[in-house]
């Protein structure tokens, strides 16, 4: 009897698992671009960072607002305006079962500078650590240079990698100018080939397929919340039509990026579910300010553009909720300053230009352009959502009120090389803000040009307002979150203040999937499978 | 022996030309750091990526970097990838062969039998049907024409997968897609895409090679003696029918494999043309210029076995050239 007992409930047992694994959950996904390595130091771009953070982890996470959220840090804090203390999740296994310590966030650090032919350095997050110490195996002691706040932001986007995958030649010392006690990091070939993919992530390693799949199976350790999913299959079908059909076909199971013209078709298929929500990325157009002659220009022998006034008209000029319902599918925002709604440094104060031809009109009658003056208006074709026919309207909102305006748009890679040369006295382009903040479209879009200070980088239109320069200088030097938020929304409304830029819109990101799933948005537009969800 | 020195040379200017022109090309398109890095990358992060990648280099000094390497049969590193740029090509390679190898295959084994109907009653109906096909074969867009073939298929009719290779199985080291079901069911629809236009091709020519052969003397003179109407045609007519479609085919092969570009990347199969469509869009300047030389020196060499059989099987050529 006793047997028998045991007989069947090891029966049940069998079956039971048996059930368990007929039913396992697997994940196929379209991605819209493909990583050019599972190496998370190689590459600093979307579609790299989105996957490492599926292995790895970093000491501090973004949600999906882009607000910083405890990762294998569980808490930090600026012990003065240079020291920083992190203390360290306990507990953690890397995927090979061994303890996650100190002494692996201190190899990762080590290594960002040394991955050979980055073509995206993650160094630039890195700038501002002068030392670090380790006290003990579960806390962190950073030294900056000059009081930098945005050292937590700057560490989440670095993967911490198992030291375990190093070669040592003595005790790892952290030294700016280069670690001590390494005899050899792991390559990206490695990581690319699984030898080295050992990270604290929800998701193992398995296969790497270039060009066609990266499988990745469930982490069953992991500190967090385990992914519902056993299985997750990468298939990069980088074309839109293909990527939408691959969905309806049920070869895949979600989809990033679905192409806007197809969503009010997707959205009335009833086998499929789609979601959207606002991006950190914004549309804007740039105005060359510079002093005259500018290469765009003609009917007039001075830059009409580095007149506020003229600016400010051709901001009005646009009818962004047209722009909205008729060509973006109402996957659009209209803005009014360079970053979305919800992120660190938003200034509710700033209202969105309405559309008002007449007032427009005036201001360039004011400003001594009555009869307005010709302007060419350059844009990428293939960068940002129906960036080209956006470009177009906006052409025809100027045209409208004297500006005859015609459209340049060329391919991303030729437009993005003529706007480094400055070839154009107008252009639309797109900025998402990486940090989840104010400073970062600020710094790089509409400070003065100031290379030594990393100011300006993106800013071709010679855009120059000192006294915006002065307060993001002082955010970015303010340790304290309340104060700093306070600057940054002073800067953007000084930046906004004489239209250094015409903000048009934030893109809305959409994702399909099939309808037993759910996705939340993320602001950084990333694509996660750990928040795919069966739907309730 | 003058003759076949005086053809490799030429193939050999042809492929310095091209390689001018190529890498003249490809540098004009845009700056491949504008692509690459990051956003938020500073003034001092983008000059540091630029020297790394050898970019701050005068066009010569580059070109002169790309030649030298290129003779010691380095085409480049991947600026992507940070991979030699042929070992990126080849690794994709078997995808692309295996897709084309079904292309051909299947545009021989529908287009012959249908060629030669076609041939053998060109004024009757089924004739005429197969030739209007044929015209909608030449004529329809392989993109407009891999998005139907999904759209029924995958999407509607649920027979068939979408995109990808599906499972492979090893052999000769080498991963393959027809040995597997998965594989096979995966391989359908891009290889019939991708053989529509040369089974068009093949139509056309069996038709042409058809209605030649048939009116020859010695056909009329093997139905005079009796033979019965399948031997004549499977026999004497086919083995004479068939020379300009092979030679056709074997040049066209270089093209199926150089310029699937579309197909894969309708189908998202893995192979080389997909590699090629994401190195532009990237600016993978070695990559592409890469791709591009392969492809001259596989026709190059293509034409030259071309042209040496032609030489061996007409002595007239041999003498006009050395002459």
């Amino acid at each position: 009897m006793r047997n028998g007992l045991i007989g069947t409930t090891a029966l049940m047992f069998g079956l039971l698992a048996s059930v368990g694994a007929a039913a396992a959950a697997d994940l196929k996904i379209g991605l819209s671009a493909e990583p050019s390595a599972l190496d998370p130091h190689y590459h600093n771009l979307v579609p790299n960072n989105a996957m490492s953070k599926h292995p790895f982890n970093a000491l501090v996470e973004q949600d999906e607002n882009q607000r910083l959220e405890p990762g294998l840090a569980t808490s930090w804090k600026a012990l003065d305006d240079t020291t920083w203390e992190f203390k360290l999740r306990e507990g953690v296994k890397f995927h090979d079962g061994t303890p996650f310590t100190a002494k692996d966030v201190v190899f990762s650090l080590c290594r960002v500078p040394k991955v050979p032919n980055s073509p995206s350095a993650f160094t630039i997050y890195m700038k501002s650590v002068e030392s670090l110490e380790t006290p003990d195996d579960h806390t962190i002691i950073f030294k900056t240079a000059t009081p930098y706040p945005l050292l937590p932001t700057d560490l989440s986007t670095i993967a911490v990698i198992s030291a375990n995958t190093g070669k040592f030649s003595g005790p790892l010392v952290f030294k700016k100018s280069g670690c001590e006690g390494v005899e050899s990091y792991p390559s990206t070939e490695d990581f690319n080939s699984g030898k080295a993919m050992n990270g604290t992530g929800p998701f193992k390693f398995k296969e790497f397929v270039k060009g066609d799949r990266i499988v990745m199976v469930k982490n069953p350790n992991y500190w967090g919340d385990k992914a519902p999913w056993d299985t997750v299959t990468f298939k990069p079908i980088l074309s839109d039509g293909p990527r939408v059909a691959a969905l309806l076909a049920g070869d895949v199971d979600f989809i990033e990026n679905p192409p806007s013209q197809d969503l009010p078709r997707l959205r009335k298929d009833k086998s499929v579910r789609v979601v959207d929500g606002l991006s950190n990325r914004v549309i804007y157009v740039a105005l060359d300010s510079g002093p005259a002659p500018s290469p765009g220009i003609k009917g007039t022998d001075k830059n009409p553009l580095a007149d506020p006034k003229v600016r400010k008209a051709l901001s009005l000029a646009i009818d962004r909720k047209a722009i909205d319902q008729r060509i973006m599918n109402t996957q659009a925002e209209p803005a009014a300053q360079l970053i979305s709604p919800g992120l660190f440094g938003y200034n509710p104060d700033l209202k969105v230009d309405g559309f008002d031809a007449k007032k427009a009109k005036a201001l360039l009658a004011e400003a001594g352009y009555p009869n307005g003056f010709e302007i060419t208006i350059g844009s990428p074709n293939d960068r940002y959502m129906n960036d080209e026919k956006v470009t177009q309207a906006i052409a025809q909102y100027w045209t409208r009120i004297g500006v005859k305006t015609s459209v340049d748009a060329t391919t991303a890679s030729v437009f993005f090389s003529r706007r480094g040369k400055k070839e154009f006295s107008a252009y639309l382009a797109g900025w998402g803000a990486g940090t989840g903040e104010a400073s970062s479209p600020l710094k790089s879009l509409v400070a003065c040009r100031k290379p030594e200070k990393g100011y300006g980088t993106t800013n071709y239109a010679n855009y120059c307002n000192e006294q915006m320069d002065a307060t993001l200088t002082e955010a970015l030097a303010t340790i304290d979150d309340a104060k700093r938020e306070k600057l940054l929304q002073k800067a953007m409304a000084e930046a906004m203040g004489d239209t250094g830029m015409i903000p048009v819109h934030f893109e809305k990101t959409p994702w399909a999937m099939k309808k037993s799933l759910t996705y939340t948005p993320r602001v950084d537009q990333q694509t996660m499978a750990q928040e795919v969800k069966p739907a309730k | 022996m003058g003759y076949v020195i005086n053809r490799l040379l030429q193939g050999l200017m042809v492929i310095a030309v091209m390689a001018v022109l190529v890498f003249i090309g490809v540098y004009a398109i845009g700056n491949p750091v504008d692509m690459l890095i990051s956003p938020e990358a500073d003034q001092a992060e983008i000059q540091a990526t630029i020297v790394r990648m050898g970019l701050d280099k005068p066009l010569w000094e580059q070109f002169l970097a790309f030649i030298n390497g290129a003779l010691h049969g380095d085409l480049g590193t991947s600026f992507l990838y940070n991979e030699p740029a042929v070992r990126l090509i080849l690794e994709r390679f078997p995808a692309t062969l295996e897709l084309a190898l079904a292309a051909i295959l299947m545009a021989i084994l529908v287009g012959i039998p249908l060629g030669v109907i076609a041939g053998l009653k060109p004024n009757g109906i089924v004739g005429r049907a197969i030739m209007t096909i044929s015209i909608l074969g030449f004529s329809l867009p392989t993109f407009w024409v891999g998005m139907m073939l999904i759209m029924i298929f995958a999407v509607n009719i649920g027979w068939l997968p979408s995109t990808g290779r599906g499972e492979t199985a090893s052999l000769f080291g080498v991963q393959w897609s027809f040995l597997t079901g998965d594989g096979l069911a995966h391989l359908i629809l891009p290889a019939i895409n991708l053989a529509l236009f040369k089974t068009s091709l093949v139509i056309r020519l069996a038709r042409a090679g058809t209605r030649e052969v048939i009116s020859q003397d010695y056909i009329k003179f093997a139905r005079a003696k009796g033979l019965s109407e399948p031997r004549v045609i499977l026999v004497h007519m086919m083995k004479n029918m068939m020379i300009p479609v092979v030679t056709v085919l074997g040049l066209e092969f270089g093209s199926v494999v150089a310029f699937a570009v579309v197909t894969e990347t309708v189908f998202s199969w893995p192979g080389i043309g997909k590699l090629l469509i994401s190195s532009i869009v990237h600016l993978d300047r070695p990559v592409i210029v890469a791709y591009l030389m392969l492809t001259v020196m596989l026709f190059v060499t293509i034409n030259f076995l071309v042209d040496l059989i032609y030489a061996l099987l007409d002595p007239r050529v041999r003498r006009k050239e050395s002459a």
